[in-house]
């Protein structure tokens, strides 16, 4: 009983010792999205392998993964991060609108938007495709059901959302019928689950739909890891653009001292290692050789940027995503 | 009126039989007993034993190799020293919530009552916003505990400080009918013999309510252990740092590695099963 006492009092003794700011901090926290796990790791052993070589010094990176906007919510908070990783520019945006942690122009401090990586909603089909999914318009057909998350819970399904909707507008050139559109689009899924993890098992484990629709890196994940002879990827003619932004959060490598090192692992991740890397991961990248290596398993397919359909996120979130707006309008009267 | 007396016998004694009772009775009395051992089965055994199966799905080694993944090894420790933590101060806790309210009468006292059990009625989700809006940078005392430089949320002691909350009542809601129907006449008479106020306790309290104070610290314990939440919410879950086992198993799991979100997770499910064990020999220590 005692002894019980004495290890609590230790333990809360040595938890409790504040973590002093040294001069030069050997760790950085790189905050992530939630799916990202297996990614980091890989460049993080990458990145600190080669950041000995080059300033001669161990350090350590330490990963927090969650859904970016409850991250974002956390840095806010306190939680300090010297890095974000996210797969929202709002959930970045949110660091500087909120807080001030980052200044206004953050997106273009580093090259493609600050993305060091992109990918697309695209479409996982089961095994020689018998349904004969190739573009957005298949997916409306009354033959056809789909499956991906609920557009209010997941960022994910906003994506595929958006991409639909940029598709119809293009394809129609109105908007009356782009909305038409994804009304039939959403009538055709039988169940909305909250996020992609959830969709994914709707769609491998209980059999049900003819398609998934994910970002192109989780479709490829996803088929190697479910078996490649299960299912086929199907990347669309024309897709909408997903960044993945990345930023130095100022207000905390100001306070820690940490820029210089948390900047270059930002700049590790556009190196020919770090695009690698990512490629390997079914993450497209910019870098030429890089691409030109994978190229293979990355299908020619022509972008829609939110900026050029919709006139940029913050017009996309007043727009589409706000009480009331065109998501609620079509997703309630499907 | 014999109807009666034989439905309320077997909830009184567990010795009643139902030999002793009509053959309708008996009929109703295998019927339930067969549908408490098929639910159980359904909602307990199941999965159960799926979290066993797929945990083994790639075989021992593989199921090793996941468990001492360095992550969740760090997941396990820090959950461990979360409950050496919290269970111990929550011992303390319900020791002196159930002496004061017992032994004293004062006004308010049933409020107090109240009040000690609201983590109890309270989502862990609102326990844990609530730290953060007390804490956090952007909360009531951030402001004052930035200015000098002191961390709570998203630290290991963030994940203390609600883990504690959370299952503070489990210890007093266990000692409070104890002590009540106890009464305090061993306690009366060590002081009338001359007892000190600590010899009263040591010798006399203490000892009658042992297996109580095991029991709640069981439950307590496993609360603590399984607690997602409340945790989820301040830990700001940085791998090796401030990830517990819960929220590990979550990461697994989003992450599509299946076996090592079940390898995770059969360690609280051994944990479960111990706890069960336990719970079962205190509870016949407690009756006998």
């Amino acid at each position: 009983m005692n002894r019980l006492f004495v290890y609590a009092a230790v333990a809360l003794g040595l938890s409790m010792t504040p973590v002093k700011a040294a001069d030069e901090p050997t760790e950085i926290l790189n905050v992530s999205y939630d799916i990202s796990r297996e990614l980091y790791e890989q460049i993080d052993k990458a990145f600190t392998a080669a950041y000995k070589q080059e300033a001669g010094k161990d350090i350590t990176v330490n990963q927090s993964h969650a859904g970016s906007s409850k991250q974002a919510r956390s840095i806010l908070e306190g939680l300090e991060a010297d890095v974000v990783t996210f797969n929202q520019v709002t959930d970045v945006q949110v660091l500087h609108d909120k807080g001030d942690f980052i200044p206004a122009d953050w997106q273009s401090r580093l090259p493609n938007n600050s993305s060091p990586y992109y990918s697309l909603p695209a479409f996982l089909v089961r095994a020689g495709n018998p349904k004969n999914i190739k573009n957005w318009d298949d997916l409306v057909r009354d033959d056809v059901k789909v499956i991906f998350p609920n557009p209010k819970t997941s960022g994910n399904a906003r994506y595929t959302y958006l991409a639909a909707y940029a598709y119809a507008l293009e394809t129609y050139k109105d908007e009356a019928k782009a909305q038409e559109f994804v009304k039939r689009l959403f009538a055709n899924v039988p169940v909305f689950d909250t996020g992609g993890r959830a969709a994914t098992t709707t769609f491998a484990e209980r059999g049900i739909g003819d398609v998934l629709i994910t970002f192109e890196a989780e479709v490829l994940g996803t088929r190697k890891q479910l078996g490649e002879d299960k299912y086929e990827a199907v990347v669309p003619p024309v897709s909408l653009l997903a960044e993945f932004p990345v930023t130095v959060v100022d207000k905390v490598v100001d306070k820690r001292g940490s820029r210089a090192i948390a900047e270059s692992y930002l700049k590790f991740l556009y190196s020919p290692e770090g695009q690698d890397i990512l490629a390997q991961n079914f993450n497209r990248v910019n870098d030429e050789t890089v691409k030109a290596k994978y190229a293979a398993q990355f299908p020619e397919t022509r972008l829609i940027t939110v900026q050029d359909a919709f006139g940029g996120w913050s017009k996309v979130t007043k727009d589409h995503f706000s009480e009331g707006a065109i998501l609620d309008k079509v997703f309630t009267k499907r | 009126m014999q109807n009666a007396a034989d439905l309320v016998a077997p909830a009184i004694s567990s010795q009643a039989s139902p030999r002793h009772g009509k053959p309708a009775l008996r009929r109703v009395h295998w019927l339930l007993i067969a549908s408490a051992i098929f639910l159980s089965i359904l909602f307990i055994g199941v999965p159960m034993l799926v979290i066993f199966t797929y945990a083994f799905r790639g075989g021992v080694a593989v199921y090793f190799s996941q468990i001492t993944q360095p992550a969740t090894l760090h997941a396990i420790w820090l959950t461990v020293l979360t409950a050496i933590v919290v269970v111990p101060i929550n011992m303390l806790f319900g020791i002196c919530v159930a002496w004061l309210v017992t032994r004293f009468r004062f006004p308010g006292r049933r409020l107090l009552i109240t009040f000690v059990e609201i983590p109890f009625s309270v989502s862990p989700i609102v326990a844990g916003v609530t730290y953060l809006f007390l804490y956090g940078s952007q909360g009531l005392l951030g402001p004052l505990l930035d200015s000098y430089d002191i961390k709570i949320m998203f630290t290991v002691p963030a994940i203390f400080l609600v883990s504690l909350f959370v299952t503070s009542p489990f210890v007093a809601r266990e000692l409070i009918p104890l002590m009540q129907a106890q009464g305090s006449e061993d306690e009366e008479a060590a002081i009338t013999l001359g007892a000190t106020g600590l010899q009263t306790f040591f010798y006399v309290t203490l000892p009658n309510i042992r297996w109580a104070l095991l029991y709640g610290a069981v439950l307590c314990n496993a609360r603590v252990m399984g607690e997602f939440g409340a945790v989820s919410v301040v830990s700001g879950a940085i791998r090796g740092q401030t990830n517990t086992l819960p929220l590990q198993i979550e990461l697994l799991f989003n992450d599509y590695n299946v076996t090592g979100a079940f390898a995770a997770s059969s360690t609280l499910a051994l944990i479960a099963v111990v706890t069960l064990v336990l719970k079962y020999i205190l509870e016949r220590k407690q009756t006998s």
